[in-house]
């Protein structure tokens, strides 16, 4: 899998209606059955090789990232850790490809900051974050600052397309 | 494991469906999504040389479980308009927390709230609140909201922009 070059926050992707369903549809969950294409476009009066078509075309537009199994990773005996590091500006593409070459680092943002760099570290034991922080702090020569969640108050994104 | 969820596993093929090892090899199967076939899970049958069923069972059971939150789509909330995000954090009481913390996740506009540490003296903020909008202005005023709520248990707040994506790509396991 090919990790994308960092790219500009574009505006908004001209979708049709749907589409928009289609997103809807799909971000709440997927039937588990023989056909479940057939059965998703089912409820949205689309056939499956529609439904098809349009979700790889989402998906090569760049507006869905991702279809299929969402795992939890604390309960598949992972870690998620959230991190920063402060990086001088006139190296921030070079950390950036540092940063993101580890298969580790499953999303990475830049934010007006002096900690200009957040990314979450997923792993599959609790010991991999500390492996990954400390390859990360070789490669850059910088300081990770680790802000691993010690309580959840609240999770859910709910976007309507 | 738990057993609970399927008493009699199907005789079809000699795996069990609640077998680890089997629910790793689906895993390193489907991180990069799930095949765009008719038959997506047959398809994950053939190539992990199990049956059809098994897999349905596998997929049933890690959703039980909770090892996988939902199957489907994860948009790019960008790509749908939503192109302000900040990230909130905020300097609040220790002992305030644990009434305040839900509190601010119930909030419309909040997506993820969590308690993280504190980095003294560079990072005086333990409570993080991800806000999302269709423009800067509407996640400022969704960040008065959290400031009212919490108000004199805050010492301080800041609120980051996202400005860039440099990677987005999910969970990877590497495979063995």
């Amino acid at each position: 899998m090919s990790v994308s070059p960092p790219r500009p926050l574009d505006g908004p992707v001209p979708l049709d209606e749907a589409d928009r369903r289609l997103i809807n549809h799909l971000h709440e969950g997927f039937p588990l059955c023989a056909e479940p294409y057939h059965e998703a476009g089912r409820a949205l009066g689309m056939d499956a090789d529609e439904v098809l078509a349009r979700l790889e075309a989402l998906l090569a537009r760049g507006v869905l990232t991702r279809f299929g199994p969402l795992f939890q990773v604390e309960r598949l005996g992972g870690r998620f850790v959230l991190a920063a590091l402060a990086v001088p500006e006139a190296r921030y593409a070079e950390v950036a490809a540092q940063v993101n070459a580890l298969p580790e680092v499953a999303h990475n943002y830049r934010r007006e900051h002096r900690l200009n760099m957040w990314f979450v570290l997923a792993t599959e034991t609790p010991d991999g974050i500390a492996d990954a922080i400390a390859r990360i702090e070789a490669a850059t020569g910088l300081p990770v600052f680790a802000f691993p969640k010690e309580e959840e108050y609240f999770v859910h994104l709910r976007l309507p397309a | 494991m738990k057993p609970e969820t399927h008493a009699t596993a199907p005789a079809k093929d000699v795996l069990d469906p609640l077998d680890p090892h089997l629910q790793r090899r689906l895993v390193l199967a489907t991180q990069h999504g799930l095949p765009r076939v008719a038959r997506p899970y047959d398809a994950l049958a053939a190539q992990l040389g199990v049956s059809p069923q098994t897999v349905l069972d596998a997929l049933g059971a890690m959703l039980a479980s909770g090892r996988i939150r939902r199957i489907g789509a994860v948009p790019n909330h960008y790509a749908l308009g939503y192109t302000a995000n900040g990230m909130s954090v905020w300097d609040v009481d220790d002992t305030a927390l644990a009434t305040l913390g839900p509190a601010v996740g119930a909030l419309p506009g909040v997506s993820h709230c969590y308690r993280r540490p504190r980095h003294l003296p560079d990072w005086p903020y333990n409570l993080f609140a991800m806000v999302h909008g269709r423009d800067r202005a509407s996640v400022l005023a969704q960040v008065e909201d959290i400031a009212r709520l919490l108000g004199p248990h805050c010492r301080s707040h800041d609120v980051l922009f996202s400005s860039a994506i440099l990677k987005k790509t999910g969970l990877r396991l590497a495979g063995s």
